[in-house]
């Protein structure tokens, strides 16, 4: 089996995707200095909200719609309470984690009698791109992609240059490097942050949707097993950076779906599990040990 | 997070104002009336703050449980009395050791400002060693049952500490770190538990029993509660004598209401936080210990991470303020939730994961209660 080929591109992407849209939302969040962990709980809701939505509505995009519009009202207890209320962001965020993770599984039982994982029959999944599957290179890569996955990449790179050229953008990085200063020159702070993690939340109803509609079409009890960790992880490896986030994602995308592979050829499931959270571990060390002999050299 | 501020109003004023009859001069500038003063005293008392996050949570679940078209009174009467019937009350008590043993995996970092959210791999591994220790070693019950529980502390304990001068060395949060080393800690115990030490011909993952001599003395004729459930509690009184009658208690508290301070005071951080993540980590491999050595008596692949100890323990922690005098009163709290919450299932048909929601508003109610101590302070200082 190659493992290096355009499917297994295909497989990066499809686990990279969900995991791009959550640390792009942690990502706008600490632009504006607030440290966002509650991405695992907001993508898992989002997950849930999309296959509700999806199953009421009859149509995979009103499932999007859902997911994007319930897990931005999901945040706003996060974005209120950091922001306007100077609550702690990580307690309230460990708190919607475990709010997100009961009340999936409160409402699986209660609106759809079931436990577990749900699939009816006739849930409709995300559209695939199917007419690219004649053109070379790309057909292959995204002809059993749905649309979400190309946009996540349009998104990061629209959002990186909208916070690295516009004044929104000088605004937005003022509010979080500088806050006394952005306030002193007008900019209302606590709306910035607000707002801002809202947005965020929106962008975990998307990942949700990706993962629930897209790479699967089903919801599972705690099927986001760590990818909004990961997020959080990749955020703190590109420094704040968005333009960075493709390849951090990237790779993360590359450990799963090469644990896929090597499972596929009798690896233990447990040892490809672990894999993601040691590299991402270890990645963040190797970065930080340069960071920390710059900061010796200059500290006394 | 930061004890709740103590000062009194008036404190700003000139020294020496009384908090009796206010002086006009005396800072403030209207003098509250009587029953105003009584009302903020009361609201002022540390328990209001925990007690409100509670009652608010209670009702929040109670609009869900409506919602859902069910009665709250039913449900909350079943999570009582299945929890606090006579006959689990054995089950029950080995239920609120555990969560209090989290508790303290949790509280102890809390203490100087960090999360540990590891708690399940550091269980694991405490488990994993209990169990390796107690099975292979052929000592005698007397030698060999504190030392898988002391190997499982030591165990759990390096591992928790790995944490330490990942933050102090390379700048990356405690909460991080252990998140990240959590699951690997996890997958790999499960790897163990399913093949090297798997029980041969079982359809399950799981560890052959104990011998008899390696498991957990009993407590009379109580099938749930052991001797380690006792070890558990001396933890905590270990842990409220350090935190309340020694200098290294007092370092934790000066670092976690201003780390700067602290070392500027000369506390030393990093040794500070290597304590402290190693003492959470042992205490959690404890409870790994006295798990496995507890009926079934064997290291059972997820057993010990699905009751979700961990995170009743951390909610414990945080209700609590990390305060080790009120842990164990938290978590009655969370133990009842669990154990009611299966019995609300039954009798009832309220969903189990109602707990899980409950857990999670309460965490929430109590981060958004500096809304509450910023009031006062604007009014204090006003």
């Amino acid at each position: 089996m190659h493992v290096f080929e355009l499917g297994f591109v295909a497989a990066v992407l499809l686990a990279a995707t969900p995991i791009l849209y959550a640390a792009l939302a942690g990502a706008i969040s600490a632009q504006v200095g607030v440290f966002n962990i509650a991405l695992e709980g907001q993508m898992l809701w989002g997950a849930f909200a999309a296959v509700a939505g999806s199953y009421y509505t009859g149509s995979a995009w009103g499932g999007v719609l859902t997911a994007l519009v319930s897990t931005a009202l999901f945040s706003v207890v996060l974005a209120v309470g950091a922001a306007r209320w100077h609550a702690d962001p990580i307690i309230i965020a460990i708190g919607t984690n475990l709010l997100a993770i009961g009340l999936t599984g409160f409402l699986l039982r209660v609106l759809f009698d079931t436990s577990g994982s749900f699939s009816p029959r006739g849930l409709e999944g995300l559209p695939k791109m199917a007419f690219l599957a004649d053109v070379p290179v790309i057909g292959p890569i995204f002809a059993g992609q749905t649309a979400l996955v190309p946009l996540a990449f349009v998104l990061i790179v629209a959002v990186g240059l909208w916070l690295k050229r516009s004044a929104g953008g000088l605004r937005l990085r003022g509010v979080g490097e500088h806050p006394d200063a952005a306030a002193a020159l007008g900019v209302n702070v606590a709306s910035y942050q607000t707002w801002v993690t809202i947005a965020g939340g929106a962008l975990c109803g998307i990942a949700g949707a990706q993962l629930a509609l897209g790479n699967v079409t089903v919801f599972t009890e705690n099927m986001t097993a760590g990818r909004g960790w990961i997020a959080v992880a990749a955020v703190m490896l590109v420094a704040g950076r968005p333009l960075w986030l493709p390849v951090a994602c990237l790779g993360f995308g590359a450990a799963e779906a090469l644990g896929f592979r090597l499972q596929g050829i009798g690896a233990p499931q447990q040892l490809t599990d672990a894999a993601p959270y040691a590299i991402t571990l270890l990645v963040l060390v190797a970065t930080r040990i340069r960071f920390a002999k710059r900061a010796s050299l200059t500290s006394t | 997070m930061t004890a709740p501020p103590e000062t009194t109003p008036g404190a700003s004023g000139a020294p020496g104002s009384s908090r009796g009859p206010a002086t006009p001069a005396a800072g403030d500038a209207k003098a509250p009336s009587r029953g105003r003063r009584l009302a903020t005293a009361a609201l002022r008392h540390p328990a209001v703050v925990p007690i409100g996050a509670v009652v608010l949570a209670l009702l929040i679940g109670a609009v869900i449980i409506l919602a859902a078209g069910l009665d709250p009174i039913t449900a909350y009467t079943a999570v009582i009395q299945n929890s606090l019937d006579p006959g689990q009350l054995d089950y029950t008590f080995s239920v609120w050791a555990f969560i209090c043993g989290m508790a303290l995996a949790a509280a102890i970092p809390l203490r100087m400002g960090e999360f540990n959210l590891g708690g399940n791999g550091q269980l694991v591994l405490g488990g994993l060693t209990a169990t390796v220790i107690a099975s292979s070693l052929p000592l005698p019950s007397i030698v060999l049952i504190p030392l898988a529980v002391i190997g499982a502390a030591v165990v759990a304990g390096a591992f928790g500490a790995i944490s330490a001068p990942l933050a102090t060395r390379f700048g990356i949060p405690i909460i991080i770190s252990t998140l990240l080393l959590s699951p690997v800690a996890v997958a790999v115990v499960s790897y163990l538990v399913r093949f090297p030490l798997g029980e041969a011909g079982s359809a399950v993952a799981q560890t052959t029993r104990l011998p008899e001599g390696a498991r957990m003395w009993a407590l009379g004729d109580l099938s749930y509660s052991n001797a380690g459930l006792i070890i558990i509690v001396l933890l905590m009184v270990v842990f409220w004598v350090v935190d309340s009658r020694t200098a290294v208690g007092f370092e934790l508290r000066v670092v976690g209401a201003n780390r700067r301070f602290g070392a500027y005071g000369g506390v030393r951080v990093g040794r500070l936080a290597l304590g402290a993540m190693a003492a959470a980590g042992a205490a959690a491999g404890v409870v790994g210990a006295v798990i496995v050595m507890s009926s079934p008596f064997r290291l059972i692949d997820g057993a010990l991470i699905s009751p979700g100890y961990t995170f009743a323990g951390l909610a414990a922690a945080l209700l609590a303020g990390g305060r080790p005098a009120l842990i164990p009163v938290t978590a009655i709290l969370f133990t009842v939730l669990q154990v009611g919450g299966a019995g609300m299932e039954r009798s009832a048909d309220v969903p189990r994961q109602l707990s899980d929601v409950l857990q999670g508003v309460v965490i929430v109610v109590l981060a958004l209660r500096t809304v509450l101590d910023q009031r006062r302070t604007e009014r204090s200082s006003a």
